[in-house]
């Protein structure tokens, strides 16, 4: 417990080999359901216009760290936070705190394609409108170019008025990341998003990351280790301990975590011989 | 878990233990050839080697085949690139031996300058070191990959009294200078073979700990 401590307070902090803007700086976040504790002791920088991984075995609270950063945790029922999320400095987590203007900074792409019951021009003009832009020629401009960094725009430009869900997977999951572009977040959190898509969609989810980064902020989280390391710039290893609690156990530049971390639980997790 | 892969594993360092031994041969047996001056058992050597060249590129196709199927991580991955390395090394090896044999070759029917006393000397440690340095290799051990190239100060030191002995050969009467060069190049490649025995040891303490530098050597003193 101790040297976890000792490690998460030494280690994480700096981040090797960059100098980049600290966009997201989180210190010593803890999540609760109810009486149970789902994350303890999270202490990451997420630095602005990287992509960092988070990876880990199953209910090690990958979601849950994900979900903080936009209080998404608010919706679950018992779902109590401590400790600090600075967001370019802004505390997400203090009370006071607008959650809806947290949300449009902070967007979100889930495992799940779910575009709405809509067509696709709806679906990415929804964000938009919500935040009280009518005018068509305005919603026009932001629709083509979210379509357009998502790398959609070529294949729907003729299609926009067709319901989002004639989309084949891929195409979908494409679309929910132009809707979140809409808004013009400053970080996009990916929960799995390319899980439940075929090799080659997969692939140019990947290659549309590598292009987003340019713009944003991504945080992803993945239990596939291939792909946090073709895609990411740093990587957060991820455990539970005996009480079941989620917490960072190594934090590093991708190429080291996939080729010497330091943590043998990394090690092993990595390799396959665990998780 | 990951049996499959353990198993693809233990294969190829078995390989390149074999792939070893056959070096660790090749040198004995070419240094013998010269020592007796026995052409026929050169060109055995000489003919082995390709033997030793196919089973490098069987190494390596093997590897390709194991990173391309099983997507290696960290330990594994320094493991099988470390593989690669070392069966690049054992096969430069190789070339030295049959260098060795190609001398005894090209001497035809020139009588050895000396009696081979401290080249074969050269061959037992070079030779032991391979042996010991692959053993540490496959077994991961970082500590006896550590402590062996400071060994080399004894390889490197038979070379420079080797040199200066056929030097005073060849002041004494210059006419040697030709058969003192071949002796010359023989000691040379014995002590090339044991300086590629520190890149072996390099590749275990990188297996074992991350850590790419190389190893300590003290190098030829003149």
């Amino acid at each position: 417990m101790h040297m976890d401590m000792e490690i998460s307070k030494s280690v994480f902090r700096p981040v090797i080999g960059t100098d980049g803007h600290a966009k997201v700086q989180v210190t010593d976040l803890a999540v609760y359901y109810g009486k149970f504790r789902a994350l303890k002791e999270i202490n990451l920088t997420i630095l602005e216009k990287k992509i960092t991984a988070i990876i880990g075995p199953s209910g090690c609270g990958k979601s849950t760290l994900l979900r903080s950063f936009n209080r998404m945790n608010d919706l679950t029922p018992g779902c109590r936070m401590h400790g600090e999320i600075l967001l370019d400095g802004e505390n997400v987590l203090s009370p006071g705190m607008d959650v809806v203007s947290i949300r449009r900074r902070v967007g979100m792409v889930f495992q799940r394609p779910n575009p709405f019951p809509k067509s696709i021009f709806d679906n990415v003009a929804y964000g938009p409108r919500l935040y009280g832009i009518h005018r068509k020629a305005d919603l026009e401009g932001i629709v083509e170019n979210s379509l357009k960094a998502s790398a959609l725009w070529n294949e729907v430009k003729d299609k926009l008025n067709q319901s989002g869900l004639s989309l084949s997977g891929g195409q979908q999951q494409r679309l929910c990341i132009a809707r979140a572009l809409a808004v013009e977040p400053e970080v996009i959190l990916m929960d799995e998003p390319a899980s439940a898509l075929d090799p080659i969609s997969t692939l140019k989810i990947e290659e549309l990351m590598q292009e987003l980064k340019k713009n944003y902020t991504i945080v992803i989280v993945t239990h596939n280790m291939q792909q946090a390391a073709r895609v990411s710039d740093f990587t957060g290893m991820m455990m539970i301990d005996e009480t079941r609690a989620g917490h960072l156990i190594e934090y590093d530049a991708t190429n080291t975590i996939f080729t010497r971390p330091k943590d043998k639980r990394t090690e092993d997790y990595v390799t396959g011989r665990f998780g | 878990m990951r049996k499959t892969f353990e198993t693809e594993i233990q294969q190829l360092k078995d390989e390149l233990l074999l792939l070893g031994s056959m070096v660790e041969q090749q040198v004995f047996g070419s240094v013998e050839a010269l020592k007796k001056r026995d052409l026929d058992a050169s060109r055995r050597i000489q003919q082995m080697d390709e033997q030793i060249n196919a089973k490098r590129y069987a190494i390596e196709e093997q590897v390709m085949i194991v990173i391309a199927t099983q997507q290696p991580m960290a330990h594994d991955l320094r493991l099988l690139a470390s593989i690669l390395e070392v069966s690049g090394e054992l096969e430069r090896m190789g070339d030295y031996a049959k260098g060795i044999a190609t001398v005894n070759i090209r001497m035809g029917d020139q009588p050895l300058l000396k009696p081979l006393i401290d080249v074969p000397r050269m061959a037992q440690k070079s030779v032991d070191m391979l042996h010991r340095a692959l053993t540490a290799f496959v077994n991961e051990d970082a500590q006896a990959a550590r402590s062996i190239p400071a060994e080399d100060d004894e390889v490197d030191g038979l070379y420079t009294q080797i040199y200066h002995e056929l030097m005073m050969f060849v002041i004494q009467d210059p006419k040697t200078i030709e058969r003192a060069n071949w002796l010359l190049w023989v000691a040379h490649n014995l002590e090339r073979l044991a300086d590629r025995v520190t890149n072996i040891c390099e590749r275990t303490v990188f297996i074992a700990t991350g850590e790419l530098k190389e190893l300590e050597t003290t190098g030829i003193k003149d």
